[in-house]
């Protein structure tokens, strides 16, 4: 019976390879939102096409909503944003878009450029807001529920995949 | 062509290592003498393939031959000759070739230099080593060939990263790998006399000399690594407890355990069957080291391409040749017998016990690294764990072990007395004291933790002083008898001594940098300078011109101390045309007493110029004293009884 | 004399305007330096592999500014530090809270290294209670007169 301890350096190696095994499959650069079940950041920006014009946080409440983060220099965005297009097409939600650490000319031209699936974008030229939803890699999609919480977020280009089966049940969900 | 002789040498050499792997093995457990004498020829075979394959893709990369895949994504035509050849393992399949080659070395040195070994012996340790060949190429053949063509061929390849382009890659990845794969001795010595049954006090005497050897190359491999990061990353870090970095601390610490170990092993026979196990976690280490790297699992810095298949492929190796040890293990190891006896407090005890705070540190290391992963596993979030943690756990372990490293050497073997070890060395106590906080007067500033580390520093250095004078004075003689004891100290005792000095100087090292330092962030303008401790800089313009494959701005910094010059420094700011990163080169200027360091910013308005300065004190004794330890296993592998012909009592 | 006192101060001002005292690169460095011990324990989200004080990316400069503004109105280190994991989870820190999912992290070492310690006492106690037939002839050499202790290696 004394001899069963000479097995615990083999019983503690395969332990540690099956949860080796189990990590092959994560992403260890993927940084989840601690913000998913909270109220989103309060923000008053002005639009991306009208200066004049100040959209805040508060004039969303009562709809659920997608935040779209974007950028004229974001390679990715252009993957994604076909089907940004025309899933606004589908008038399932109101897209807002957040324009990141943009100019306001080269955001407005790409959008012409590239097709518009937002009701509104937003000028964040620091990047304060982005910091304050936690961007950290654009572009990034969120969804918020009537009350302003958060609800999902979407790290990296939507995929049809995630249109439909993760953004479109929970909206039909959140809208009752 | 010379890509697909390289190839095809791999090949060979996995039907070779298959042959090694089998047959000597089969025979030493049947007796026939005729299968063991296959393993010499065999290993050499095996060596004489692997290093023609290796010089195959050297030959691609000095030719610049961009139809070579793996030529194409590290190499670039512009690149100097030595960053060519260094390129060879600058990705992740040259890598592995080069840890083939690497053992290659192993078999070729285990082969020439094992007269004294039994022949079943011998053949059995080739055969582990020619199993292990067999994973790695495998490995390579199926998922990581380096010989991959490319078509079309491009006009110039993807160059090196810069970041590489610096002779510390000439020299790291060599010295390490010998040191990585050197371990794979010490486990083919552990499986040999696990199988063969004959575990005993000449297993260890034969498996030291190649242990301290594969350890001593691993010091120096993460001593140039260490000194690498410091002058090329251009703020004057030199550890980051990146999970690479403790990939090459933790077979580091575990070999360090081994060395001791086999120590009372052989001198004793005592604790055989946890010497083995020590010398399986060492190699495990090694291995697990490779799999962190290139599979995907953990964020780092140092990564390769990563590739979850590889992964795959890696851990099931990993399992295979780890777990196949442990299951030898815990077959064999009970029915080995228990040594000689010793006392609680006793040599034997305190090197154990520095053991024990060895692995436990290894393991520290091993949970830090893993943790995150662990959470992100069981679905309980993402966490970083990064220097903080290691920090400040790593070194209330190595305080117990530094101060056994004092007691130890003075310990008599079998019993020891603990008022007679404190009588022996309540002058080393008292003097550390003294220096301790007199160094930190001196500089300027006595901190508690910077006082702990130099107390830890100096206990080393007078410790030492007192073996050293027990020894060389018994019985207080004059000075010829004292020239004539020293002649006498065996080279293994030396070398130990000198290894421990090493340790010191390290630590002092660490200590005066991390408590000492000082730097100044400040905007230059021509002609301006700035005063650090003393020395004033100052800082007289910049110069552009363009190197062999990239452009510089080289600014240059003229350094005075109470108005005599000291020296003028050349930092540089490189922008690498091929991949357009920008590089910082920084400009040192070295002394025994530290380090002067000069970095360059970003131009800002009006032509001025961010600029870091630093005075580094001592930070070249962290790895004068990594130098010192390697010297110190030289020594102590030199030993007169190491070269001994067989037949003399070895 | 006053000749004298006028030559060396002439001389002074002289060598002064030669050597001209280059600025701080940062407006306060005080509060750059705290930033800077601040942001050292921080992980920079874009490369993942750096901390916020030394990483280039444009989210690290946003997040240092950021980090000087919130310590020039006054707010502590922990609200600093509050303020990034509310956005960025407990990823972001190099220095892993202390909390029920990271206490096997914190005390595992000390744990290991006393259970390890304490372990070596138990079995090596245990093991000079065997007899001593158990035991391997002693091969070790004679050890030389203890007068000044001089053990072997």
């Amino acid at each position: 019976m004394k001899h069963l301890r000479y097995l615990i350096p083999l019983a503690i190696f395969l332990g540690l390879v099956l949860f080796l095994a189990a990590g092959l499959k994560l992403d260890p650069h993927e940084v989840p939102s601690p913000l998913i079940g909270k109220p989103a950041p309060g923000f008053a920006l002005t639009r991306l096409d009208d200066p004049g014009q100040t959209i805040r946080r508060d004039d969303m409440l009562g709809k659920v909503w997608m935040l779209n983060v974007w950028a004229s220099w974001c390679v990715a965005c252009r993957e994604e944003h076909p089907l940004l297009v025309e899933f606004s097409r589908q008038k399932l939600l109101p897209i807002i878009g957040l324009n990141y650490k943009d100019e306001r000319i080269a955001g407005m031209k790409w959008l012409s450029g590239f097709g518009n699936p937002y009701d509104a974008s937003l000028f964040d030229h620091d990047g304060r807001v982005g910091i304050d939803f936690g961007v950290y890699g654009v572009p990034e999609t969120f969804i918020i529920d009537r009350q302003g919480v958060i609800r999902y977020k979407q790290i990296g280009p939507v995929t049809p995949d995630v249109i439909r089966n993760k953004i479109e049940p929970l909206v039909r969900q959140l809208n009752g | 062509m010379i890509p697909e002789i390289g190839h095809f040498a791999l090949w060979l050499a996995l039907g070779v290592a298959t042959v090694l792997g089998i047959v000597p093995m089969v025979g030493a457990g049947r007796g026939r003498d005729d299968w063991m004498v296959l393993a010499r020829p065999c290993a050499y075979i095996l060596a004489g393939l692997i290093t023609l394959a290796f010089g195959c893709l050297m030959s691609s990369f000095i030719n610049s031959d961009f139809s070579v895949l793996y030529v194409a994504e590290n190499s670039n035509s512009a690149l100097p000759i030595q960053y060519r050849i260094a390129g060879v393992w600058g990705g992740h399949e040259g890598s592995l070739l080069l840890w083939m080659e690497m053992l290659a070395l192993w078999m070729v040195a285990v082969s020439l230099f094992s007269r004294h070994l039994p022949r079943p012996v011998l053949a059995r340790i080739l055969a582990v080593m020619g199993l292990v060949s067999v994973g790695f190429l495998l490995f390579m053949l199926l998922t990581s060939n380096p010989f991959d063509r490319l078509f079309p061929i491009p006009p110039d390849g993807n160059d090196l990263n810069p970041l590489l382009q610096d002779p510390g890659m000439v020299t790291h990845p060599p010295m390490l790998y010998m040191g990585y794969v050197g371990f794979s001795v010490a486990v083919a010595f552990a499986n040999t006399t696990l199988i063969g049954g004959n575990l005993d006090a000449t297993w260890a005497r034969w498996t030291r000399p190649w242990t301290t050897v594969a350890w001593l190359f691993l010091t120096i491999g993460i001593a140039l690594g260490s000194s690498w990061a410091y002058y090329e990353l251009g703020w004057g870090g030199w550890w980051f407890w990146d999970p690479v970095e403790n990939a090459s601390l933790m077979p580091w610490l575990l070999g360090t355990a081994l060395i001791h170990s086999l120590a009372v092993t052989e001198k004793r026979g005592s604790f055989k069957s946890w010497t083995v196990l020590l010398a399986i976690l060492a190699f495990s280490f090694s291995l697990l080291g490779t799999f962190l790297v290139r599979s995907g699992v953990l964020s780092s810095v140092h990564a390769f391409a990563t590739d979850p298949r590889r992964g795959l492929f890696i851990l099931a190796f990993l399992t295979i040749v780890v777990g196949g040890s442990f299951a030898l293990y815990a077959w064999r190891a009970p029915t080995v017998g228990l040594g000689a006896r010793f006392a609680l407090i006793s040599k034997e005890t305190a090197l154990l016990a520095n053991n024990v705070l060895f692995l436990v540190s290894a393991g520290a290391v091993l949970l830090g690294t893993l943790y995150p992963l662990l959470l992100d596993a069981l679905g309980l979030g993402k966490i970083s764990v990064g220097p903080p943690y290691f920090d400040s756990v790593f070194m209330p372990l190595m305080a117990p072990t530094i101060f056994l490293m004092g007691v130890g050497p003075l310990a008599r073997w079998k019993e020891a007395q603990v008022p007679d070890l404190a009588r022996r060395l309540r002058w080393a106590a008292g003097v550390t004291l003294v220096a301790a906080v007199t160094t930190g007067w001196m500089a300027g500033q006595i901190h508690l933790v910077a006082t702990l580390g130099l107390i830890m520093a100096f206990w080393i250095f007078t410790s030492v002083a007192t073996d050293l004078w027990e020894r060389i004075r018994p019985q207080g003689g004059g000075l010829s008898e004292v020239r004539r004891q020293l002649g006498l100290l065996p080279r293994a005792l030396v070398g130990m001594m000198v290894a421990h000095l090493g340790v010191g100087v390290f630590c002092l090292g660490v200590v005066m940098v991390k408590t000492y330092e000082v730097e100044n962030d400040v905007k230059m303008n021509v002609g301006e300078t700035t005063t650090v401790r003393g020395f004033t800089f100052k800082f007289n313009g910049i110069r552009e011109y363009e190197g062999p494959n990239y452009t510089a701005s080289q600014g240059e910094m003229e350094i005075t101390r109470d108005g005599k010059p000291v020296t003028v420094l050349h930092p540089e700011k490189r922008i690498y045309r091929v991949q357009q990163n920008p590089m910082t080169e920084a400009a040192i200027s070295p002394s025994l007493t530290g380090d002067l360091y000069v970095s360059m910013g970003e131009e800002v308005e009006g032509g001025a110029w961010i600029v870091r300065v630093y005075v580094k004190p001592f930070v070249d004794w962290i790895w004068g004293g990594c130098l010192l330890m390697a010297i110190g296993g030289a020594l102590a592998v030199s030993d007169r009884r190491y070269r001994r012909k067989q037949g003399g009592a070895a | 004399m006053a000749k004298w006192l006028l030559f060396l101060c002439l001389f002074m001002g002289l060598t002064q305007t030669h050597a001209k005292e280059a600025a701080p690169a940062a407006d306060d460095p005080a509060l750059e330096a705290r930033m800077l011990q601040i942001t050292a324990e921080l992980r920079c989200l874009v490369c993942q592999n750096q901390t916020i004080a030394d990483s280039h990316a444009d989210l690290a400069v946003d997040l240092r500014r950021q980090v000087r503004e919130m310590l020039a109105q006054g707010q502590t280190n922990q609200q600093v530090l509050d303020y990034m994991t509310a956005r960025y989870g407990d990823f972001v820190l190099y220095r892993p809270p202390f909390k029920a999912t990271t206490v096997l992290l914190w005390v595992g070492p000390g744990v290991m290294g006393l259970l390890g310690l304490l372990g070596l006492v138990w079995i090596l106690r245990r093991r000079n209670r065997m007899p001593e037939d158990r035991f391997e002839p002693d091969e070790a050499e004679p050890e030389v007169t203890p007068q000044a202790a001089q053990p072997r290696p």
